[in-house]
C-alpha cells in the first residue's frame, strides 16, 4: 500500500543522547548518541521498515516516537501534535494515535492480568474510547480480529504459546484504533513458521484498518515483505532511505550493500554468484562515534574526505531515494536475498 | 473501523522475499485445555501448598497458636492476671493434675501463664511484621518506582539504619521510651527492621519496573498509580510476602529477648521470655517453669520459620 496524502507521523532532526555518568558524585562522563538527527515522514497507509544491528538506536527510536521518552532535541509530530513536548492530557490524548507492539511476547504480557482485562485496559485509561457495557463486546471482536478464541478471554498469559501471546499484544494495540502502530522487532522471538503467520495479520490488519506502521526489525527479508519504504540505521543515523525496491534494488550507501549481501541466499546456485561483503570489526561505540562519516572504520570505499566531513542524507533520485555516503552509487543487488 | 471481522486463519497472498506469496495462515492452533477454572498464579500457589506437609504442619502449628492468643480461655479456665490464683504455700511444684506445668516461684500456674503468654508473642510477631511491610514495602516502592534523587535519598536513610546493631539499637530504644508496653516494643523493633524489608522491595520493583508490560502501560498513557498498583505491586509482592513471614518468627524470638533483658514487656504483664528470666534461677530444682514457655516460643519461631519457606517456594517461578 502506497503513501497517501498529507504525512501522519513527521519526525525531524530527532537526537537522543543519554549522559554517561560515573562515581560517587554521578559526575557525566560522557554522552551515548543512541539517536542522533533523524528525520522522516510516514504517510497514512504505509509502511516504513527500519533496520540495523543491534545497538544503532531502532528501539530508543522506537520509545521517542511513542513520547516515552523526551528527547535531547528535534519533534514527532503525531496527527497534528507534538508527542516530543506534550504533558498530560495532551500527551494522553495523542497516545491515542500511535500504539506500539512490543519484542517480546512473554515479557510484554502482565503474568498477573487475564488476557481479556489486558486487552481491555487501553479503556480503563481512556474511559472515553468505549462505553462501559460494550468494553467487553469490543474486547471479544479484538480477539477475534486478531485470530484468537474470544472465549479464553479470562485466562492468563502463561496459559498461551509464543504466537498467540503475540497476538494478544497485536489487540492490546489496536484497542485505541490508532492511525499508527511502531512494531519493535515484532516476530523476531517467534519461530519462523509463526513469523509467517504474525507478519501476514499485520498485512491483513493494515488492509482493513488503514494502519501505518513503523516495522522495526534486524531481519531483512521479513522488514522486506512487509515494507513500502525501508531506512537503514547505522550508529544513531539513517544512512539509507528509499523504496523497498531501491534499498533492495539498488542499494546505494556501502552499509545496507554489506548489509544485503549478508543476508542467507535458499538457492545453492545463488550462493555461488554473489559476493559478500565481510564488514571488519564491530560497530563503533556510540559513545565516542566516528568523526565525519560514522561508517568510514569500516567502510572499504573510505578517503579522508570521509573523516573531516559528515556526509549529510541527500536525495539520490526523483523518487525520494536518498543515502548519506560522499560516495553514494546505487549498485546492482546481491542476488536476490 | 476495526469493527470488521474476519475468519480467523485467512491467506493473505502477500509476494514473499523470494517472489513466492507466503503459504496461507493456517487457523490457529488451539490452546491448552481449558482448564475447570483459570488457573492464576494465586490459585497455583494455593493448590501448591495445600499438598505440602511443610505448609499444612506450620499452618497448623500456627493456626492453634493465633487461636490461643485470641481465645485463652478456650485452653485454661485460671487467669494468670488475677494474683488469687496464685498460691506461695505451692510454689516451685512439678506436673500434676492440678499444674499440668507445675508452678512457679510464686505458686502461680504455669500452664495457664504459657497460655497467656501467647497473645504477646503474636500481636508483637504479627504487628512488626505487618508494620515493617507496610513502611519497608511502600517506601521501597515509591524509590524503586520513581528512581533518581527520591531513591538516592531514601537509600541512604536505610543504610543509616542498617548501620545500627540490631541488639544494641533495640536495647537503646527500649531503654529510652520505658514504658512496658506491647506496642513500644512492636515500634522499636519496627523502627530496626524496615530497611531490610524497603531494600527487597527496591529491587523487586526496580526489576519489575523495566518489564515490557509496564512499558505497554506507559504507552497507553497508563498513569502513575495504575502502573504502581496494577502493574508492578502484584508483581513485586511475592518477596515482601515471603520476607515477612519468616519475619514474624524473628520478631517474636525478639520480644522474648527484649523481656527476658528486663526491656521488653515487664510485670504484671505476661510474656513467655518474662517467664524464661523469672525461671532461669532455680531451673535445676524446678526445670518446668523455663521449659514449657522456651518450647511454646521454639515452637512459634519454628512454625513461622517453616511457614515462611513453603509460602517461598511454592510462589517460586517454576516450569510448567
Amino acid at each position: 500500500m502506497a503513501a497517501t496524502g498529507e504525512p501522519i507521523l513527521r519526525v525531524r532532526d530527532l537526537v537522543k543522547h543519554f549522559p554517561l555518568r560515573h562515581g560517587p558524585l554521578r559526575a557525566q562522563v560522557g554522552l551515548i548518541k543512541a539517536v542522533d538527527g533523524v528525520s522522516f515522514d510516514l504517510g497514512r497507509g504505509e509502511t516504513l521498515g527500519v533496520v540495523g544491528e543491534s545497538g544503532c538506536g531502532k528501539s530508543t527510536l522506537a520509545r521517542l516516537l511513542l513520547g516515552l521518552e523526551r528527547p535531547t532535541s528535534g519533534s514527532v509530530t503525531v496527527g497534528g501534535g507534538e508527542i516530543t513536548r506534550a504533558r498530560g492530557g495532551e500527551l494522553k490524548r495523542l497516545r491515542r494515535n500511535i500504539q506500539m507492539i512490543m519484542q517480546d511476547p512473554y515479557a510484554s504480557l502482565n503474568p498477573r492480568m487475564t488476557v481479556g482485562d489486558i486487552v481491555g485496559e487501553p479503556y480503563e485509561i481512556h474511559r472515553d474510547a468505549v462505553p462501559k457495557g460494550d468494553r467487553r463486546r469490543r474486547v471479544r471482536e479484538l480477539l477475534e480480529i486478531v485470530g484468537l478464541n474470544p472465549d479464553h478471554a479470562d485466562r492468563y498469559p502463561h496459559q498461551f504459546s509464543g504466537g498467540q501471546r503475540r497476538r494478544v499484544g497485536i489487540a492490546r494495540g489496536l484497542a485505541l484504533q490508532p492511525e499508527i502502530i511502531v512494531c519493535d522487532e515484532p516476530v523476531s522471538s517467534l519461530d519462523v513458521s509463526i513469523r509467517a503467520q504474525i507478519v501476514n495479520l499485520l498485512g491483513r490488519l493494515q488492509d482493513e484498518l488503514g494502519l501505518s506502521y513503523v516495522f522495526i526489525a534486524h531481519d531483512l527479508s521479513v522488514v522486506r515483505h512487509i515494507s513500502d519504504r525501508v531506512g537503514v540505521m547505522y550508529l544513531g543515523k539513517l544512512v539509507e532511505l528509499g523504496g523497498d525496491g531501491e534499498i533492495y534494488g539498488h542499494p546505494a550507501h556501502p552499509y545496507t550493500q554489506a548489509l544485503l549481501s549478508a543476508v542467507p541466499v535458499p538457492d545453492p546456485e545463488g550462493r555461488e554468484r554473489r559476493r559478500r561483503i565481510i564488514l571488519q570489526g564491530d560497530p563503533p561505540s556510540p559513545i565516542t562515534p566516528p568523526s565525519g562519516c560514522r561508517f568510514r572504520t569500516r567502510c572499504w570505499k573510505a578517503r579522508d574526505v570521509c573523516a573531516e566531513r559528515e556526509p549529510p542524507l541527500r536525495a539520490l533520485s526523483g523518487t525520494g531515494h536518498a543515502g548519506a555516503c560522499h560516495f553514494a552509487e546505487p549498485r546492482e543487488a546481491p542476488p536476490p536475498a | 473501523m476495526s469493527d470488521a471481522r474476519v475468519p480467523a486463519g485467512r491467506g493473505d497472498g502477500f509476494p514473499g522475499p523470494s517472489g513466492r506469496p507466503w503459504p496461507p495462515v493456517p487457523p490457529v492452533p488451539p490452546g491448552p485445555p481449558a482448564p475447570s477454572r483459570p488457573a492464576s498464579l494465586g490459585n497455583d500457589a494455593w493448590n501448591d501448598l495445600r499438598r505440602r506437609p511443610l505448609f499444612t504442619g506450620s499452618a497448623f502449628l500456627m493456626g492453634i497458636f493465633l487461636v490461643m492468643s485470641v481465645f485463652p480461655q478456650l485452653f485454661t479456665s485460671v487467669d494468670p492476671y488475677d494474683a488469687t490464683t496464685c498460691v506461695l504455700a505451692e510454689a516451685r511444684q512439678g506436673m500434676s493434675e492440678f499444674h499440668w506445668f507445675g508452678t512457679d516461684n510464686l505458686g502461680c500456674d504455669v500452664y495457664a501463664r504459657t497460655v497467656h503468654g501467647a497473645r504477646n508473642s503474636v500481636v508483637v510477631g504479627g504487628a512488626t511484621a505487618v508494620l515493617t511491610a507496610l513502611a519497608g514495602g511502600s517506601l521501597g516502592l515509591v524509590a524503586g518506582f520513581r528512581g533518581g534523587a527520591t531513591d538516592t535519598l531514601l537509600s541512604r536513610l536505610t543504610e543509616v539504619f542498617f548501620a545500627i546493631p540490631a541488639v544494641l539499637g533495640a536495647l537503646l530504644l527500649l531503654t529510652i521510651f520505658r514504658t512496658g508496653e506491647v506496642w513500644t516494643v512492636v515500634a522499636a523493633l519496627a523502627v530496626l527492621a524496615w530497611p531490610m524489608t524497603f531494600r527487597i522491595t527496591r529491587v523487586e520493583v526496580i526489576t519489575v519496573r523495566a518489564q515490557e508490560y509496564v512499558v505497554a502501560a506507559e504507552a497507553l498513557g497508563a498513569s502513575a498509580a495504575r502502573i504502581m498498583f496494577r502493574h508492578i505491586l502484584p508483581n513485586a509482592v511475592t518477596p515482601v510476602i515471603v520476607i515477612s513471614t519468616v519475619n514474624v518468627g524473628g520478631f517474636v524470638a525478639a520480644e522474648a529477648g527484649l523481656s527476658f533483658l528486663g526491656v521488653g514487656l515487664r510485670p504484671p504483664d505476661v510474656s513467655w521470655g518474662l517467664m524464661i528470666a523469672d525461671a532461669r534461677g532455680r531451673f535445676l530444682e524446678a526445670p518446668e517453669p523455663l521449659l514449657f514457655p522456651a518450647l511454646f516460643l521454639s515452637l512459634t519461631v519454628l512454625a513461622a520459620i517453616m511457614l515462611g519457606e513453603a509460602v517461598r517456594d511454592a510462589l517460586a517461578p517454576k516450569p510448567r
